[in-house]
């Protein structure tokens, strides 16, 4: 069954490391900028979503349903072709980053609202008699609950922000991880090595982002 | 004023698009479930000895989707095997649901208590009859919104197959833009269509989920 007559040729695409290198850093830039615009992003559309007026409360609503029944490769076509129509030239880079942050502050919104679930009114209620604004209680009160309890959400979501960049190829993004893997796939025709060592640095980034995840909840959930 | 060249003919391109888009989620769904609750069942009742299997699967989640389909491909032609793309498809698929099935099997399996398992046995049921009529319709009942999710988020995975040559509803926009140069209509069209057929399998799980609670 795998007789099959096909030198793979290793050395060529291992020679490429300090580029693939490169990409991987584009990767995991474009992964780490659209998660902290995404989680701030989020926390105002949650805001928004618990707001007295309609409006805001439409939406926000709107956004989170968009970004979590669309496909993401559809959310980044959307912002690549469709803003060029209206005469808004971006970058692939920025479809691709804008693609992102949308996806992810969606997801992370209904993270955020099922996490707020878990902090009682009462908490934000006892602050603001303490004297404490909305704001502050929210702040001091509030937040740092809410991100222990959406953590694990938080590092899951920036795993799939590293894995939804390899859709920055379909825009014609060339200096990310799997861009750069497709522009030498084109040069010598090693799909499947380039390929391979390609999603074993995926891999090996999806491990260190979880990881360090780790570290970063011992460091700051302890007591 | 509003004017297009999008004609029906092209609503009915992309009508066959979603339909590729449908049934390849379908086929993915059927054979991911059954080797993603063969294979939670294995990682729960074994979990040291399918330490290798897990490792595996968790692989699957740690590749972008993209990399595989291009990877399998490139490996179905070093290989001399016959299969169309569909298959290919398919194929990654079946195995990236899987991967996140197991994950939603086991996540259920764990939820019942233990307890149950042996109050199931002194009441002289065999191990597998327990499993199959004790912990089995609770684990579903604990499991099935997870595993809705999982349906809509690989039909949204399907749209990257458009990368390996298949004409699915995303790549049928696309085709149509590059004819008619209209993207932001077509692309909404597009979009529309994916919102429609996620909100009808969330409808229809959440009325599955209703009715089994009716039952409790």
């Amino acid at each position: 069954m795998l007789d099959f007559d096909y030198e793979f040729q290793w050395r060529q695409a291992l020679d490429a490391w300090p580029e693939l290198l490169r990409g991987a850093g584009v990767t995991l830039e474009i992964a780490v900028l659209s998660m902290v615009l995404g989680t701030f992003i989020a926390l105002a559309l949650t805001a928004m979503r618990g707001a007295h007026y309609a409006l805001p409360r439409w939406a926000a609503g709107a956004w989170v349903s968009v970004a979590r029944n669309t496909p993401s490769l559809f959310q980044v076509y959307m912002l690549y072709f469709g803003l060029g129509t209206l005469g808004v030239m971006v970058s692939s880079w920025a479809a691709l980053l804008a693609g992102i942050t949308f996806n992810n502050a969606g997801y992370l919104a209904e993270n955020f609202r099922g996490g707020l679930k878990a902090i009682p009114p009462t908490q934000t209620r006892a602050a603001r008699s303490l004297g404490m604004s909305a704001f502050q209680s929210f702040r001091f009160v509030v937040l740092p609950q809410l991100l222990r309890v959406v953590f694990p959400a938080l590092t899951n979501q920036m795993v799939w922000a590293i894995l939804m960049t390899s859709l920055g190829v379909t825009v014609g993004l060339n200096a990310d991880l799997t861009g750069v893997t497709q522009e030498l796939n084109v040069r010598t025709f090693r799909t499947f090595e380039f390929f391979a060592i390609a999603a074993a640095m995926y891999y090996l980034m999806a491990k260190f982002v979880m990881s360090v995840a780790r570290l970063m909840s011992w460091r700051l959930f302890r007591y | 004023m509003f004017e297009t060249s999008f004609t029906s003919s092209d609503l009915l391109f992309m009508l066959q698009g979603a339909g590729v888009t449908l049934s390849i989620t379908a086929w993915a769904m059927v054979f991911g479930t059954l080797a993603g609750v063969a294979s939670g069942l294995i990682c729960t009742l074994l979990p040291r000895t399918s330490l290798p299997l897990a490792w595996l699967l968790d692989a699957f989640r740690s590749v972008p989707l993209l990399i595989q389909f291009v990877l399998f491909n490139a490996f179905k032609s070093i290989a001399g095997w016959d299969y169309s793309a569909f298959a290919v498809a398919c194929a990654v698929l079946s195995v990236y649901t899987a991967a996140y099935c197991c994950e939603i099997v086991r996540g259920g399996l764990q939820s019942v208590p233990p307890s149950l398992y042996r109050a199931g046995r002194s009441l002289g049921l065999s191990g597998a009859q327990t499993l199959a009529s004790v912990i089995a319709p609770m684990a579903t009942r604990v499991a099935f919104p997870g595993w809705i999710n999982l349906v809509l988020s690989v039909m949204k995975d399907t749209s990257l197959v458009l990368w390996i040559g298949i004409v699915e509803l995303l790549r049928a926009s696309q085709t149509i833009v590059t004819r008619i140069q209209e993207p932001l209509l077509v692309l909404c069209i597009a979009g529309a269509l994916y919102y429609v057929m996620s909100l009808a399998v969330a409808r229809i799980g959440h009325g599955i989920e209703t009715r089994w609670q009716d039952h409790d």
